[in-house]
């Protein structure tokens, strides 16, 4: 027994047949291709998944795909400018070390987005905080947190040592 | 040091990739009309097969089949080996297991592969292997290393009779007994050193797939680079040519030292693809890869060391026993006596040393590499050491530090590894100046004026890095279109070789990172001598087999050069891309681009500019540094927030400091969690209780510090690049740091040492314990009054 699910991603009207049990994650990943959303727990904690929905962060392994009927969906592929400029969080990351693997590197930058968004001026103190549900093992999440203060609050960022 | 050459921050060159999710990690792949596998785990710690009914999961929707140990029997496939070997000092050999790929008449540990069931979707397969109907007889089991060790535990493996596989020492005690008799000063230290998950966040997956045309199979899989899997699947387990077997890891998740491993999954997977003569994919969640993937550390030690009335070393005994797990990993008994050998007892001279060690199998998943490997232990047991040695002789922790270190290189270490430079007392002075140690008490003062209790820690560290391995083997290519190609044996799973790499091509041939490509990963295009990377080696060993091709490219260069310059070659110099004649001068993409013509070189020369090197070291090189940890204790609730912490390191030449400094920060938050949070916890009945990331201690922003880094560098006298690894030396000094930290700050309170991880809790009962029950009851800790 499938459903009908139509739903716009990163621009596009994109629709599927999908299971009732078909997570948002895997509609994106199985069925539609967008294998940069990645999955890396089953419990909700590591935030490799995180996507947009209808301009919210959500992460998308805890959501069913027939819930995102008609929403407007953004993933990692859709946030650059069409001409490939990357989006101010993306050089962000790049300019400050912000990923290693680059497993738990689409979900940061997701997350890093919708905290600059909601906590213009945020401080280092609670940008860690807003990270708790997302989990990196590689980098020490220094150069994460530095890349969302350098956007959310340039005046933040510590002096930077390597140059 | 050019724009993009060695020393330079530059961007990583791999990220607009990953930041715009076009990385290729093994889940990604996929292969028309692939099945699916699922595995059936063992429930139990340890428990007989009686009997197996596999009819209803054969029978269960969209199954193409079910394999058990028989059919990998029938089909003659082999145990998997542990490739260790050790032997007593009456030179007994260490006795040791095989391990079925899949469980053969009894399981030892919770999560071992029992059944693999082939299907046409994820789903069915997983539901099929719930239908395998097991007719199970428990045992009694043990999970930890010392219960394992008492009289009447449960055994492993009864034919061995107990569960210790080797008394390994390295020379009889008597020695260190009687140096220690003559000390003034004797100090015991005893540590629990706490199992740890790897937990890269890739979770683990494998793409097996089966070529009929080619008779080829090709494995997709998170490796550390994939060659010496290629071997052991082609050769061990399948029997058939190495060329026949290609594995692929382009992008990988995160390895840590336990993705180098064959594991069982792999064999079984390969195994089922050629069966069926299709592919089979298989996607592990997180709880099967914390079932699965090897643990780290779990050791437990003790110690004693004798000073002089100087306060100078004159003995140090340890006694080592490490937590095997029920089988025997790849390298699993490696750990305390190589992986940790190779430094102990790491920064400091000692005369006499007489070193301990017992494996211990227990029902746990096997120990293996896991960041640092043996040294983070060895560094942390000195480091608790030498502040035990400070408390008892009355010297300050970094006195008595300054008057034990290794001073003069080379250095022969009692295990017989030559240290060839370094600078730990400048190293421990920089960490200390940056950290502002001096004014700690007045910070101290102010905490306590607030009612927090404040400590800072300091721990010097050494590590032995590029891998035991003593080659790599590496390619580089001037292509026609301009750009150069390296061929890697060193594999990044995170580590930024496409950055580097091109970096060291920039300094070497003038070629800007942005034409240089690296291919890595796939065993029909890397070297054929690659062997992956691992223990911090591919600064040392790829870049010097990257250094080598390039001056191997420039000597073919200067002839190609000579001849289109009409110029004999020792009249052409090359330096900063360009080759000169006299006048005359060619770049080196342009010699480059000539040189494929035939009709251009010299008469007999083979075109192109391609050449490779096997690079062979001479020596490990022997990272080192000194981190401090500065903490502030909330006693109404335990938590230690970390205030300030410095790293200094000597990571020899550093070739990318964004990269290097990025490497440490990594390192030291995982030594952090071990220290604060991290614990693969197994209940008495031998159930992995931690086996989720809500119940494994995962080291998260908000718990972190901001770590300040400082380079003391000391250039590597024994290779070509005279670089040391970065990637382990911040779980090294991370541990100890943070411990001797909490201990200073929790002084008053008697408390001497606390194990790891130092939760909340644990601290918590340090500061109130002498108030309350320690009986625990509903979980509730009742208030003794």
């Amino acid at each position: 027994m499938t459903t009908k699910v139509t739903l716009t991603v990163n621009g596009q009207e994109r629709s599927a047949e999908v299971e009732p049990r078909t997570l948002l994650v895997e509609l994106l990943r199985d069925q539609l291709g967008l294998t940069g959303t990645h999955v890396g727990c089953d419990t909700t904690q590591c935030g490799c998944c995180v996507i947009h929905v209808n301009d919210k962060a959500v992460k998308s392994c805890t959501m069913l795909a027939v819930q995102a009927q008609g929403s407007n969906i953004l993933t990692i592929e859709g946030l650059a400018a069409p001409d490939g400029t990357l989006h101010p969080m993306q050089e962000a990351f790049r300019e400050h070390h912000g990923l290693q693997c680059g497993f738990c590197t689409p979900g940061m930058v997701m997350m890093g987005v919708d905290i600059a968004r909601r906590l213009p001026g945020a401080d280092e103190k609670t940008v860690r905080e807003q990270l708790e549900g997302n989990l990196c093992r590689c980098t020490g999440y220094q150069g994460i947190v530095e890349a969302i203060l350098s956007v959310a609050n340039p005046g933040a960022v510590k002096e930077h040592h390597h140059a | 040091m050019g724009q993009f050459g060695i020393g330079q921050p530059l961007r990583r060159k791999e990220d607009p990739r990953l930041l715009q999710g076009r990385g290729q990690y093994t889940d990604d792949m996929n292969v028309e009309g692939q099945f699916w596998g699922a595995f059936l785990r063992s429930p139990h710690a340890h428990a007989d097969i009686l009997s197996v009914d596999l009819e209803a999961a054969r029978a269960a929707p969209g199954v193409k089949a079910v394999y058990t140990s028989a059919d990998l029997d029938a089909d003659g496939v082999p145990d998997m080996p542990c490739e260790v070997e050790l032997a007593d000092l009456a030179g007994a050999p260490m006795w040791k297991p095989m391990r079925p790929i899949l469980a053969r008449n009894r399981v030892r540990f919770v999560g071992e592969c029992v059944a693999l069931v082939v299907a046409q979707t994820q789903a069915q397969a997983r539901e099929a292997a719930e239908l395998i109907e097991i007719n199970w007889s428990p045992r009694p089991s043990v999970a930890d290393a010392q219960e394992a060790l008492k009289p009447g535990a449960p055994l492993l493996w009864p034919e061995l009779g107990q569960n210790v596989p080797v008394h390994w020492q390295n020379k009889p005690s008597t020695e260190a007994d009687a140096a220690m008799a003559g000390a003034a000063w004797r100090v015991d230290v005893n540590i629990v050193n706490n199992r740890l998950v790897p937990a890269p966040m890739e979770p683990k997956a494998a793409l097996a797939s089966w070529d009929e045309q080619e008779g080829k199979l090709t494995l997709w899989a998170p490796t550390q680079g994939g060659r010496k899997i290629q071997a052991n699947l082609a050769k061990r387990y399948l029997r058939i040519a190495q060329d026949k077997m290609r594995v692929i890891s382009l992008d990988v998740g995160g390895g840590f030292g336990m993705r180098g491993q064959t594991y069982p999954e792999y064999v079984a997977l390969v195994w089922a693809a050629k069966q069926i003569g299709g592919a089979v994919k298989w996607r592990a969640d997180r709880t099967e890869t914390f079932f699965s993937d090897y643990h780290g550390r779990d050791q437990v030690n003790e110690a004693q060391m004798g000073l002089d009335e100087y306060g100078r070393i004159v003995a140090l005994k340890i006694h080592t026993l490490v937590n095997l797990g029920a089988y025997m990993a790849e390298n699993g008994p490696r750990m305390p006596i190589e992986g940790g050998g190779r430094i102990i007892p790491c920064c400091y001279h000692v005369p006499h040393f007489y070193f301990s060690v017992k494996p211990v199998f227990t029902n746990t998943v096997s120990t293996d590499t896991y960041r640092g490997a043996g040294r983070p232990e060895a560094n942390f047991l000195m480091e608790r050491l030498m502040d035990a040695a400070a408390e008892a002789t009355g010297l300050t922790r970094d006195e008595v530090r300054r008057r034990n270190f290794i001073t003069e290189f080379p250095y022969k270490t009692p295990m017989g590894y030559v240290i060839d430079s370094g600078d730990f007392a400048r190293g421990m002075d920089d960490a200390m100046r940056m950290a502002e140690w001096d004014t700690f008490e007045e910070r101290r003062a102010e905490a306590y004026s607030r009612g927090y209790l404040r400590g800072i820690g300091v721990a010097a560290f050494i590590e032995a890095a590029g891998g035991r391995a003593p080659t790599e083997d590496m390619r580089v290519r001037a292509e026609l279109d301009g750009s150069v190609t390296i061929f890697s044996g060193s594999h990044s799973h995170g580590q930024g070789h496409d950055t580097v790499f091109s970096q060291l091509v920039n300094e070497f041939l003038g070629v800007e990172p942005a034409s240089v490509r690296l291919v890595q990963g796939d065993t029909d295009v890397t070297p054929r001598g690659s062997i992956g990377t691992f223990g911090s080696r591919s600064s040392m060993m790829g870049g010097a087999g990257i250094k080598m091709s390039c001056e191997k490219l420039v000597a073919k260069g200067v002839k190609v050069a000579a001849h289109l310059m009409q110029s004999e070659p020792d009249a052409v110099t090359f330096s900063q891309g360009v080759f000169r004649a006299g006048a005359s001068e060619m770049s080196f993409t342009q010699v480059a681009q000539a040189a494929w013509d035939a009709t251009r070189i010299p008469e007999g020369m083979t075109p192109g500019l391609d050449e490779g090197h096997n690079f062979q070291r001479e020596a490990e090189n022997f990272p080192n540094g000194c981190h401090v940890c500065e903490v502030e204790i909330d006693p109404e609730t335990g938590i230690a927030e970390i205030v300030r912490y410095v790293a200094v390191d000597d990571c020899g030449a550093v070739l990318n400091p964004l990269i290097v400094h990025g490497q440490v920060y990594g390192g030291v938050a995982q030594g952090l969690g071990q220290a604060m949070i991290e614990n693969a916890l197994y209940d008495a009945e031998g159930q992995f209780v931690s086996a989720t990331y809500m119940d494994y201690g995962m080291p998260r922003a908000h718990r972190m510090p901001f770590i300040e880094v400082g380079f003391n560098t000391v250039a590597c006298r024994t290779n070509p690049l005279g670089v040391k690894g970065a990637g382990e030396a911040g779980a090294c000094g991370a541990p100890p740091a943070f411990i001797g930290a909490l201990v200073d700050a929790l002084r008053d309170y008697g408390v001497t040492h606390m194990d790891m991880p130092a939760t909340p809790e644990k601290i918590w009962r340090a500061i109130y314990g002498a108030q309350f029950d320690t009986q625990e009851s509903d979980g509730i800790y009742a208030e003794v009054t």
